[in-house]
C-alpha cells in the first residue's frame, strides 16, 4: 500500500506550514505543499490528494476576520469541488486559523450538507490573542478517524477560537449529536467554559468540530506542534516517572489515524 | 472623496471582548462613570461602487454572519447622532499611516471581482456613562489610540476618504554650503534633522567645494543617513582619549579584538554581515542578531516594538543568501509599572502603557510572522521613564554554503515586497538624537506602524528565491532606507538608480522622501539578469511585488535618477570613507554609595514575599501567553515550565530541524541597576547570567556565541563614555576567559530625555544607566540533554554551586529597602568559568533533575522559583551555604546577588557521580526537596522563616496578573 498523498495548503500568512507536513510525513503519508495560487489555477489538482490540510496562521493577515479571506477565495473557486472531494472520501483537516477557514467556508460542521456559516470561531472573551496548554478530551463524535476518550494537551495560540453557533439550538446540538469532536476540560476532566482551562470562552467548551460525513475535522489547538514527545511541556518530569521518553507528542493521533484511515480506505 | 461607510457590531446578545477591553481601559485611566462601551469595525470604500455590490461585500467578507451586524450608510449621508448620554469616540489612522486592514480589504475586493476603488478603516468606541465630553477625549486619546498615528474625534464620523495629496516637488534642489561659517553648517543639519556635527558637515563642505559645485538635497541626505550614529556606530568605532591612553577605533580594539584572539572554529561569519553567523551541523550554520528600538517605542510603543520585531527578522532574512527566521527573544527595560502619575514627566507616555504597547507590538507582528518568541526579560527602573528600552533579537538558519554574498556589476537592483510611503523619515537620524518633551510631536514622521503579512510574503519569496540560488546578495531596507540598503551593497562596485520605478502607497513624494524613506517590508537583491525573470515569476506566485530599481556598476558612483533627472552622483569612497573619525574625551570616577545600615531583618518570609514581589523579579507569564512560543515546532524548552506551566525558565531550547535532535539553546543577561554602582558589574553579570542561564538549561558553554547590545547616555559627557569604556573593559576580560566570542553587536547611544524647564527651573536631563544586554546561543547536540528548572522529586537534594558573597550592592533586596548600596556583585573569572563547566560536565552526564541560576533575588527567589514549578516544597539550611568571610546575617545569604552561582537538585544517590563531574568547583548540599508545599530555611535547626507556596505563587505573580488568572484570594 503506497502512502497516502496529503495536500498542505500554502497561502499567504500560513506560517505552520512546514510542521504540519513533517507530522504528516512522520505518520507515514506523503505531504506536499500546494499553495493557494496553483490550486485556484487548476482546481482538478485536489483530487489527486487523499488528504486536504489547511494548516495554521494569518491567512492573508486576518484583518477583516481570521480566515475570512482565504476562506472567500476558496469557497468562490473551489466550493462544490470541496464537498464533491469529502464526498468521495477525501480527508479535510483545518489546524487553528485553518480550522476558521473550514468554519468560515462552511465545510464544518455543515449539518446540512451546504456550504453555509452556521458557527463562528470569534474573539476570545479576554480580548487578546494567547499561548497556552489546555487539555482536552476527545468526545463520542462522527469524526471517523479520532477515536473518543482519549485525554490529550495541545497548546492552544489564538485571538479568536470562541467556538460559537448561530443560536443555542445549534451549539446544544454539536454536542448531542456528535459534531463536537474535543472539548477543553478542568482538572477532573470535565468540559469547562471558565479561563483558562478554557482560554476563549468557548459555550460548552468546544475546543473541535467535525461535519455530518465525520471526514472533516477543524481543531483550534495544535496537534501539529505537540506530535514530538520532547513539544509536550513537561516531558522531562514525564521520562522521569517512566524511565523513558514517550514515541510521541500527544498531538500525533491525529495524523497517524488520518493517515491510517486514508490508507485503508486507498 | 466621498465613501460608503459600513459599521460592524457585534449583535446584541453577543460578548463584545473588545468593547470590555476598551471599559477597562477607560476606567484604569480614572473614567468611574463610564458604564458600558461597545465596539464597532468601520470600514470607508470608494463612492463608485454601487449600492448592491457594497451590501453583497459587506455580508460575505466585512462582516461574520454568525455572530455580528453590519450597516451600511451611502455616501453624503450624514451620520446619526449618538443616542442620549452616550458618546462615539472614532478612532482613524491619520494620512499616510499604513492601514494594513485597507489592504486586505482590497484584496478581498478583488476576489469578489469588484472594482478595486480607495479604502480605508476606522474603530467606533460607544461609551455609556456619565463622562464630561472633553476629559473622556483626552483619556481616549491615550486609552484607546495613540495621537501619534491615529486620529482621535467625539461625535464625528468619518465620511469620505482622503484625496490625491499635491504633487511632488521633482526639481533637482541643490543646497549652498559654501557661503556657510561653521555656526551656519551646524544650524542647517539641526534645522534639516541630519544629526550631522560640525566637524561633519565640515568635511561635507569641503568636499563639494574641491568639485566646484553645491551637493543636492537628495545627495546631503543620503550622506547624513549613512554617516548617522545609527548606521556608522561612530562613537563606538571612534577614537577614545581615557585616562592617558588613547584607544583606536573602540570596537575594533575590545568587541572584535576578543573574537580574533579566540578564533573560535565555529564560527563562520561576525561583524560583517546583519547578522553573526556560528555552524550548526555539518550542512547547516545558524545566526543570530538583536536589535534596538528605542526611540520609535518611546512615541509610539505598539508600531515602534512592532517595527523593531520586523526589522530584526529582516536582518537575519538578509543575512548570507538568505536564512530562515525560527525565533526571536525580547527585553524591556522600563519605568516601574505603578509609576505615580504625576512623576511621569511632560512629553513621556505612563509606563504601564509603554508596556502593553510593546508587548502588544511584537505579539501582532511576531505571530502573524510565524516566529515562534521564546525568551526574554522585562527590566524596570525609572530612569527609563523617558527612554524605555527594546531590545529585539532574532535567530535564523541557512546552509552554510550559502553564508556569504557578494553583487556583481551588472546584477539587477531589485526591490521586493512593502511600497515605499511617507513613513518612517529621518528614523536613523532621529534614532540619534537627544529625546525631549517636544518629539512625540515633532517627530512622529520617523514613527511606522508595521503590516506583518506583507513581511510574511517577503519572507516566503526570499526563502524559495534562495533556494534556487536567484540573487547574488541581499540586504535589508532598514534605517535610511534605499539610500542605506543600495549605498551599502554598492560599496567597492557602483550603482544606478531610477527612483520612479519604486513602487509608492500614495502619490506625491519627492525623491529625495523616496530614497530615504524608511517603510518597513522591504528588502533590496543583487539579481543576476539572467535569473531575473525566474526571480520575478516566483515573487508573483508568492504575491511579493518585486521591481527593477537599477543596476549595480563598476564605475565607483552612486547615481541616483528620477525620470532620466539626475538627483544624485556621490563618489562611494566619499560616502563610506569621509567620514572624520571622532576622538573622544572619556574619563570614569566611582560614584560615591555608602552600604545602608540597616537592623538585622526581622521578618525574613516577609522580605522574601517582598523581593518575589518585585516587578523585575515577578512572573511575567501574562507577556509570555501573549507571544507565539510554540510555532514552527521547534520548541523543547519552554519560557515557563513546571506541573502547571507556570515556573520560569532559564532559557529557551529549540531543535529547529524538524527530525532532528540537534539543538540550540538561547539566553540572556542584563542588570541595569548595577550600573549605578560600577558600570563593570553591570557588564560582567550580564554576561555571567547569560552563561549561567544557558548553562543551567543544559546549553554548552564551550560551543556559545555571544552577543553585546549597548544602550547608553550621551556619549559626550566623559562620564558616561567613561563608564562605557569601563564596562567593555570588563565584559571583554571575562569573554576571553570564558572564551565565547562576540558574533554580533550593536549600540543605540544618546539615550537621555530633557525635560523642558520652567522660568527659574532650569532644563532636567534623565539619563538611562549604561546598560549592556548579553545574548548566548549554545549548539548542543540532543535537546533530549536539556533542563529546566522546577523541582521535580520530594527527597531530592538541593545542592548550591558557587560561593555567596557580601554583594547586596543593587540588589532587589535593598532595593525592597529603599537603598542602592555600594559593593554590587563582581566576577571571579577563573572561578565563574570552572562553575559554568563544571556544571555542565554534571548536566551532560544526567547527574541533575533541575537547575535554575541565581540572580535578582539570590538564593531565595530561586529556591522559591524551583520549588514553585514542581509544586514541591524546599528546606534549606543557610549555615551549609558555600560563602565567603563576613557574609553571616540571613539576609545576605539569602538574598545575595553574587555571580556564579546555580542551585541544581540532585538524586540522593547522584552526589558521588556530582562531585566527580564538578571538580574542585565549591558546592555543597544545603537542603533537600520536600512534599509540603511550603518553603522553609533554618540555620542547623533553627527555623528562620516558612512560607507557603500559596503565599509565594500570589506574591510573584499579582504584579502584572492584568488578565486575573490567580483565584480570588481565601475568604473575600
Amino acid at each position: 500500500m503506497s502512502a497516502p498523498k496529503v495536500l498542505v495548503l500554502r497561502a499567504p500568512g500560513i506560517n505552520c506550514e512546514r510542521e504540519t507536513l513533517h507530522a504528516f510525513a512522520r505518520a507515514g503519508g506523503a505531504p506536499e505543499f500546494v499553495h493557494i495560487r496553483q490550486l485556484l489555477a487548476a482546481p482538478e489538482r485536489l483530487d489527486r490528494y487523499a488528504i486536504l490540510a489547511v494548516p495554521g496562521g494569518f491567512s492573508y493577515g486576518d484583518d477583516i476576520g481570521s480566515g475570512r479571506v482565504l476562506a472567500q477565495e476558496m469557497k468562490a473557486a473551489l466550493g462544490p469541488r470541496l464537498l464533491g472531494f469529502v464526498g468521495r472520501g477525501g480527508l479535510v483537516l483545518g489546524i487553528c486559523n485553518g480550522f476558521q477557514v473550514l468554519v468560515r467556508l462552511g465545510l464544518l460542521p455543515c449539518t446540512r450538507g451546504r456550504l453555509e456559516e452556521e458557527v463562528s470561531l470569534t474573539h476570545n472573551l479576554s480580548g487578546h490573542y494567547e499561548c497556552r496548554w489546555v487539555t482536552l478530551r476527545t468526545t463520542k463524535s462522527r469524526c471517523t478517524f479520532l477515536p473518543a476518550g482519549l485525554t490529550l494537551r495541545w497548546p492552544a495560540a489564538h485571538g479568536e477560537g470562541r467556538l460559537v453557533a448561530r443560536d443555542a439550538t445549534l451549539q446544544r446540538l454539536l454536542v448531542d449529536e456528535g459534531y463536537a469532536t474535543a472539548v477543553y476540560v478542568d482538572e477532573q476532566g470535565r468540559p469547562t467554559e471558565h479561563y483558562p482551562q478554557n482560554p476563549n470562552g468557548a459555550p460548552l467548551g468546544i475546543a473541535g468540530l467535525t461535519d455530518h460525513s465525520g471526514r472533516v475535522l477543524g481543531v483550534m489547538p495544535h496537534p501539529d506542534r505537540s506530535y514530538l514527545p520532547t513539544h509536550m511541556p513537561d516531558w522531562r518530569r514525564t521520562a522521569l516517572d517512566r524511565g523513558e521518553l514517550p514515541a510521541d507528542g500527544d498531538g500525533m493521533v491525529v495524523f497517524r489515524t488520518m493517515v491510517a484511515t486514508a490508507r485503508a480506505e486507498s | 472623496m466621498q465613501a460608503w461607510r459600513i459599521d460592524v457590531v457585534a449583535r446584541p446578545d453577543q460578548p463584545d471582548p473588545i468593547g470590555d477591553a476598551a471599559l477597562r481601559s477607560l476606567r484604569s485611566a480614572g473614567l468611574d462613570g463610564v458604564t458600558r462601551v461597545r465596539s464597532r469595525r468601520g470600514y470607508l470604500l470608494g463612492g463608485e461602487l454601487a449600492a448592491a455590490q457594497v451590501q453583497t461585500f459587506a455580508g460575505a467578507v466585512l462582516c461574520d454572519p454568525v455572530v455580528e451586524a453590519f450597516a451600511v450608510h451611502a455616501p453624503g449621508d450624514t451620520p446619526p447622532p449618538p443616542a442620549a448620554g452616550s458618546h462615539a469616540v472614532v478612532v482613524v489612522p491619520r494620512p499616510g499611516v499604513t492601514d494594513p486592514v485597507a489592504h486586505s480589504v482590497q484584496k478581498a475586493l478583488g476576489d469578489l471581482q469588484l472594482p478595486l476603488v480607495a479604502t480605508g478603516t476606522y474603530r467606533v468606541f460607544d461609551v455609556a456613562g456619565t463622562v464630561a465630553p472633553a476629559r473622556l477625549l483626552q483619556a481616549a486619546r491615550k486609552a484607546l489610540a495613540n495621537d501619534v498615528v491615529q486620529e482621535v474625534q467625539l461625535d464625528a464620523l468619518p465620511t469620505g476618504l482622503p484625496g490625491d495629496p499635491p504633487p511632488p516637488d521633482l526639481a533637482v534642489r541643490e543646497v549652498d554650503l559654501a557661503a556657510l561659517d561653521a555656526a551656519g553648517l551646524e544650524r542647517l543639519s539641526r534645522d534639516g534633522g541630519l544629526a550631522l556635527d560640525g566637524t561633519e558637515m565640515a568635511a561635507i563642505q569641503a568636499h563639494f567645494r574641491a568639485l566646484g559645485r553645491a551637493p543636492t538635497r537628495l545627495e546631503l541626505e543620503t550622506l547624513a543617513q549613512t554617516w548617522s550614529e545609527h548606521c556608522k556606530h561612530k562613537t563606538l568605532t571612534g577614537n577614545v582619549r581615557c585616562d592617558g591612553r588613547t584607544i583606536q577605533n573602540l570596537l575594533k580594539s575590545t568587541i572584535a579584538h576578543v573574537t580574533r584572539t579566540l578564533d573560535r572554529d565555529f564560527c563562520v561569519s561576525v561583524f560583517t554581515d546583519n547578522a553573526g553567523v556560528i555552524r550548526f551541523d555539518d550542512e547547516d550554520s545558524v545566526c543570530i542578531k538583536v536589535e534596538t528600538h528605542n526611540r520609535p517605542s518611546a512615541i509610539e510603543p505598539f508600531g515602534g516594538a512592532g517595527t523593531g520585531v520586523g526589522g530584526v527578522i529582516r536582518d537575519v532574512l538578509g543575512t548570507g543568501l538568505g536564512a530562515r527566521p525560527i525565533a526571536s527573544t525580547d527585553v524591556f527595560c522600563l519605568a516601574p509599572p505603578d509609576l505615580p502619575a504625576d512623576r511621569v514627566p511632560p512629553g513621556c507616555l505612563h509606563p504601564l502603557t509603554v508596556l502593553k504597547g510593546v508587548v502588544a507590538g511584537v505579539r501582532d507582528y511576531g505571530n502573524p510572522m510565524g516566529i515562534p518568541t521564546v525568551n526574554g526579560s522585562v527590566h524596570f527602573d525609572e530612569l527609563f521613564v523617558g527612554n524605555p528600552l527594546v531590545y529585539v533579537g532574532n535567530v535564523g538558519m541557512l546552509p552554510t554554503a550559502r553564508a556569504r554574498k557578494q553583487p556583481r556589476a551588472g546584477d539587477a537592483i531589485v526591490a521586493l515586497g512593502g511600497r515605499t510611503g511617507r513613513d518612517g523619515i529621518h528614523g536613523a537620524t532621529f534614532s540619534s538624537l537627544e529625546l525631549h518633551t517636544e518629539s512625540e510631536t515633532l517627530s512622529s514622521g520617523a514613527v511606522q506602524i508595521g503590516d506583518p503579512i506583507t513581511e510574511r510574503k517577503v519572507m516566503d519569496a526570499v526563502l524559495r528565491c534562495a533556494d534556487e540560488d536567484l540573487f547574488s546578495a541581499i540586504t535589508d531596507c532598514g534605517a535610511g532606507g534605499f539610500s542605506s540598503a543600495i549605498g551599502e551593497m554598492a560599496e567597492g562596485l557602483g550603482a544606478e538608480v531610477e527612483l520612479r520605478h519604486a513602487p509608492l502607497k500614495y502619490r506625491g513624494l519627492a525623491p529625495w522622501e523616496i530614497w530615504i524613506s524608511e517603510a518597513q517590508e522591504r528588502m533590496v537583491l543583487a539579481v543576476p539578469p539572467d535569473r531575473l525573470p525566474r526571480l520575478l515569476q516566483v515573487c508573483a506566485e508568492e504575491a511579493c511585488e518585486a521591481t527593477v530599481l537599477g543596476a549595480f556598476t563598476a564605475t565607483g558612483r552612486l547615481v541616483v535618477h528620477y525620470a532620466g533627472t539626475r538627483h544624485a552622483d556621490l563618489d562611494l569612497r566619499f560616502l563610506h570613507d569621509g567620514l572624520p573619525v571622532q576622538t573622544r574625551e572619556a574619563k570614569w570616577t566611582p560614584p560615591r554609595h555608602a552600604e545602608p545600615q540597616l537592623e538585622p531583618e526581622a521578618d525574613l518570609a516577609g522580605a522574601l514575599l517582598a523581593v518575589l514581589a518585585d516587578p523585575g523579579v515577578c512572573s511575567k507569564e501574562w507577556i509570555v501567553r501573549q507571544y507565539d512560543h510554540e510555532v514552527q515546532a521547534g520548541s523543547a524548552g519552554k519560557p515557563l515550565c513546571g506541573v502547571a506551566n507556570d515556573g520560569p525558565a532559564d532559557a529557551a531550547v529549540l531543535a529547529p530541524k524538524l527530525g532532528s535532535w540537534r539543538g540550540i539553546v538561547l539566553a540572556n543577561g542584563l542588570n541595569p541597576r548595577y550600573s549605578r554602582i560600577d558600570p563593570a558589574a553591570m557588564a560582567e553579570c550580564a554576561l555571567d547570567e547569560a552563561m549561567r542561564n544557558l548553562v543551567a538549561a543544559g546549553g554548552d558553554p564551550d560551543y556559545t556565541a555571544i552577543l553585546d547590545n549597548y544602550c547608553w547616555g550621551s556619549t559626550k559627557d566623559p562620564q558616561a563614555l567613561g563608564e562605557l569604556v569601563r564596562a567593555t573593559d570588563a565584559l571583554c576580560a571575562l569573554a576571553l576567559t570564558y572564551r565565547t566570542p562576540f558574533v554580533s553587536g550593536k549600540d543605540s547611544l544618546h539615550n537621555e530625555f530633557r525635560v523642558a524647564g520652567s522660568p527659574g527651573a532650569p532644563d532636567r536631563v534623565i539619563r538611562i544607566p549604561g546598560c549592556i544586554l548579553v545574548t548566548a546561543m549554545s549548539v548542543i547536540p540532543d535537546v533530549r540533554r536539556t533542563l529546566t528548572s522546577d523541582c521535580k522529586r520530594a527527597g531530592s537534594r538541593l545542592v548550591l554551586v558557587g560561593v555567596t558573597k557580601d554583594e547586596l550592592g543593587g540588589s532587589v533586596y535593598w532595593k525592597t529597602k529603599g537603598a542602592l548600596g555600594a559593593r554590587a556583585p563582581r566576577v571571579d573569572h577563573a572561578l565563574g568559568r570552572d562553575v559554568l563547566h563544571g556544571v555542565h560536565r554534571a548536566i551532560a552526564a544526567g547527574c541533575v533533575l533541575a537547575a535554575h541560576d541565581l540572580s535578582e533575588g539570590g538564593l531565595g527567589v530561586a529556591a522559591a522559583e524551583m520549588a514553585l514549578g514542581g509544586r514541591l516544597g524546599a528546606r534549606i539550611d543557610l549555615a551549609a551555604v558555600p560563602r565567603e568571610g563576613g557574609v553571616d546575617r540571613p539576609e545576605q545569604i539569602l538574598f545575595s546577588e553574587s555571580a556564579s552561582r546555580i542551585l541544581l537538585e540532585v538524586a540522593a544517590d547522584r552526589l558521588a557521580d556530582l562531585q566527580a563531574n564538578l571538580h574542585q568547583v565549591p558546592f555543597a548540599v544545603v537542603g533537600e526537596v520536600t512534599p509540603a508545599p511550603e518553603l522553609v530555611f533554618h540555620r542547623d535547626g533553627r527555623l528562620l522563616a516558612q512560607v507557603g507556596l500559596d503565599a509565594v505563587e500570589r506574591a510573584w505573580k499579582r504584579p502584572l496578573d492584568l488578565d486575573g488568572t490567580l483565584a480570588p484570594e481565601a475568604g473575600r
